[in-house]
């Protein structure tokens, strides 16, 4: 029994649209988002999507703007897969996999441009706020992308701007300023296997899959990252398709925010 | 000169801070555990035993430990932690090993590896023994043999007083000399196989402080207890300790 | 004095005292240090008259020969096989052990058994190193065809088994799912797709309630409301 095989019995289960663990092709595992996991951030959440859980956190930093943007903060967001998520993590410096993970889930939030960047200039060409999210994998059972993405965006929802104190930021003193949120950016990876579309899978699942496409949409629908993984082709009619499915996924998943 | 009459956050001195300890956070680990205390909380997941990469790190006549402690970027009361190993983490995972090390039995694993890694989302001081009394929980979540069990607690003095369970506002306290420090001890033995200190103290102090320890290692250990109780008893089954 | 700490069927954790007194003989993952008896692992005790055993309640495989285990091929040797056994040790299949036909040498191994196979096979012999042997020669071993591989913790094995393998029949029976069970907590299983949904249910349900009593009550009251029909054991 091969993976060709394992795939040959994942695909006779999706024929009856049974899951492995019973869920259809298009539904996610229960939920769960908690805000203030870490009271010594200025923001932060955890995410569970059924046993995967990660965490997120907000830190803020006063640093110097970039030469080319002098009136724009900065915003870093970095994605650690700490090796207590997966006997398939090491520690040590990332790898490809958390590398991708990390660019997709910035270019998600970023390009939508959610965060307005003037908003957080202090002193143009001196000071600006730098915005840091870092995600941490907790464990890994399969869809960190998606719940890296949903703990970013919900980090940073939850996020409050330190006080600041003759030039200084005083992290005791929370402000009640948030970040002004323009939008409300998702990431839903569609993964193809055999004949079939199917979010949110599981690890047994994830490893048996021919091709994905992680779709980031904003709240009306456009478009605002796209990343294909994977070894397999894809056509326009799995484009349309995967986009369609991921978009409308977005749309659950943003009313739980 | 003022005395340290009154804790900063209330408490007698004597007085831990509220404790959380639950097992199996993490599944797909082979055991895991979180432990927080006060502030300061902390992931511990176990691995193992595997096979050992490197190979020179192998025993041929009982497995071997090894600890990883980080901290996660947010959960300092300052800055932004950069992720990444540094001294002080390399130094407390190293600590933490041989904190460990003196109740595990690994003479049925030859040439493997225990993987123990720990990680803290936030912290307030106390955090490398937070880590410890998750990694012994983790390790006995993972069915690991230990012939006794580990708690850790942080104790001191600020000022005049003796106090046990320091917050980070009482480590960084400037209104007089204070003394941080970390003990582990096994539970049945009362042995220490952690002890480290930052600041100043008599020796007689040392050595009451030691005997408190006695009775907040027992604290912990008693959260540590239930954790494992709670998930390893199930209803219909006559178990009442 | 002689004083036994603990009832029958507790649940001990590593360091707790299970006795005091030179009379008592540990066993299981139960040890003496001088006059007392202590667990030295999560597990449940079992005392029959002087003995005073604790059963593991978690805890890694670790290989015993004759264990039928369930492996996947990792790497093809010179003359056999390696086999990751989900535990601290791999294990190596020779040619020998394998098939019961003459092999000329040099001839192509895969076509007996590919990198990414899963196969039944058994534990004949294990060295003090933790080198382990294995043979899939038998009745019952044999490389698996389509299914789907589930995983549990190795203590739970013998409660999903069940007395003289009463619990994986039932189970089997009526949902009309090929289930094998290795030793090592891995678990083949290959039937219709709800069906199975079915059986890892049930074994996740055994898995969290394996030492309770009428755990075969509980289970068999399960299957009978996902099956939505009493069933005859």
């Amino acid at each position: 029994m091969t993976i060709e095989n394992e795939r040959a019995h994942l695909l006779k289960a999706l024929r009856k649209n049974v899951r492995y663990d019973g869920r259809k092709t298009d539904e996610y595992r229960p939920i769960e988002i908690l805000y203030n996991i870490s009271k010594n951030a200025e923001g932060s959440a955890s995410i569970k999507l059924g046993d995967t859980q990660v965490l997120a956190g907000v830190k803020f930093e006063i640093d110097k703007p970039f030469s080319d943007t002098p009136d724009e903060g900065i915003l870093m967001v970095n994605v650690e897969l700490s090796p207590m998520a997966s006997p398939e993590f090491e520690s040590g410096p990332p790898d490809n996999w958390s590398i991708e993970l990390a660019r997709v889930v910035d270019r998600g939030i970023r390009e939508s441009k959610v965060v307005d960047f003037k908003d957080l200039c202090i002193t143009p060409g001196e000071k600006v706020w730098m915005v840091n999210v870092d995600i941490v994998a907790l464990n890994d059972s399969g869809n960190l992308l998606d719940a890296c993405s949903l703990a970013a965006i919900a980090a940073i929802k939850n996020a409050l701007f330190p006080e600041i104190v003759d030039g200084n930021i005083d992290y005791h003193k929370k402000s009640k300023k948030g970040l002004k949120l323009k939008d409300i950016p998702l990431s839903v990876t569609v993964h193809k296997v055999g004949e079939f579309y199917i979010v949110d899978p599981l690890s047994e699942e994830e490893k048996l899959t021919n091709a994905r496409l992680t779709v980031a949409t904003k709240k009306d629908g456009t478009i605002c990252a796209l990343q294909k993984g994977e070894c397999a082709t894809l056509n326009e009619k799995d484009i349309e398709a995967m986009v369609d499915l991921a978009t409308s996924k977005a749309e659950e998943l943003r009313k739980l925010l | 000169m003022m005395a340290y009459t009154k804790r900063i956050d209330g408490r007698d001195f004597k007085e831990l801070r509220p404790m959380e300890a639950k097992v199996g956070v993490i599944p797909r680990a082979d055991g895991s555990a979180y432990f927080k205390i006060g502030g300061t909380a902390a992931y511990a997941a176990v691995y193992g035993p595997r096979t050992s990469f490197p190979r020179f790190l192998q025993n041929p006549k009982s497995g071997v430990l090894r600890c990883t402690y980080t901290m996660m970027p947010f959960s300092g009361a300052g800055d932004r932690v950069r992720p990444g190993p540094n001294r002080r983490s390399k130094e407390i995972s190293m600590v933490t090993e041989k904190a460990l090390i003196p109740v595990l039995d690994l003479e049925d694993f030859p040439n493997s590896v225990i993987d123990v890694f720990i990680s803290l989302p936030e912290t307030d001081a106390g955090s490398r023994c937070a880590g410890i009394t998750a990694a012994a929980l983790a390790l006995a979540d993972a069915g690991i043999p230990m012939k006794d069990f580990v708690s850790a607690v942080a104790l001191g003095r600020v000022d005049d007083k003796l106090v046990v369970d320091l917050c980070y506002d009482e480590e960084a306290y400037e209104g007089g000399p204070v003394a941080d420090i970390p003990i582990a001890m096994t539970q049945r033995s009362k042995e220490i196989t952690l002890l480290q200190m930052d600041g100043e103290i008599s020796k007689k102090d040392l050595l009451k402080l030691v005997e408190l320890a006695k009775d907040a290692t027992d604290k912990i250990h008693e959260k540590q207890v239930s954790a494992l109780k709670e998930k390893f008893l199930r209803e219909g089954f006559k178990n009442d300790n | 004095m002689s004083e036994i700490k603990v009832e029958n069927k507790q649940v001990v954790i590593p360091g707790e005292e299970l006795a005091s007194g030179l009379d008592f003989v540990p066993s299981g993952a139960a040890f003496r240090e001088n006059e007392k008896i202590f667990s030295k692992r999560v597990g449940l005790t079992s005392i029959d008259g002087r003995v005073i055993k604790v059963i593991p309640l978690a805890g890694a495989y670790v290989p015993n020969t004759n264990d039928v285990i369930i492996g996947k091929i990792s790497d093809i040797l010179l003359s056999g096989w390696r086999i990751n056994l989900f535990s601290a040790y791999d294990g190596v299949l020779n040619i020998k052990d394998a098939v019961n036909e003459f092999i000329r040498k040099g001839e192509d191994l895969t076509k007996f058994f590919e990198i990414g196979d899963w196969v039944v096979t058994k534990v004949t012999n294990v060295t003090s190193q933790k080198l382990v042997d294995l043979s899939t020669r038998g009745p019952g071993l044999r490389k698996l065809d389509q299914g789907r591989i589930l995983r549990v913790s190795p203590y739970k094995v013998p409660r999903i088994i069940g007395k003289q393998g009463s619990m994986v029949n039932m189970i089997k029976d009526n949902t009309n799912t090929q289930i094998t069970v290795g030793q090592n907590g891995v678990i083949w299983i290959s039937g219709e797709p709800e069906m199975e949904v079915v059986v890892g249910e049930l074994i996740k349900t055994i898995e969290e309630n394996s030492h309770t009593s009428g755990l075969t009550e509980r289970v068999k009251g399960l299957l009978e409301k996902k099956l939505g029909k009493e069933i005859k054991v």
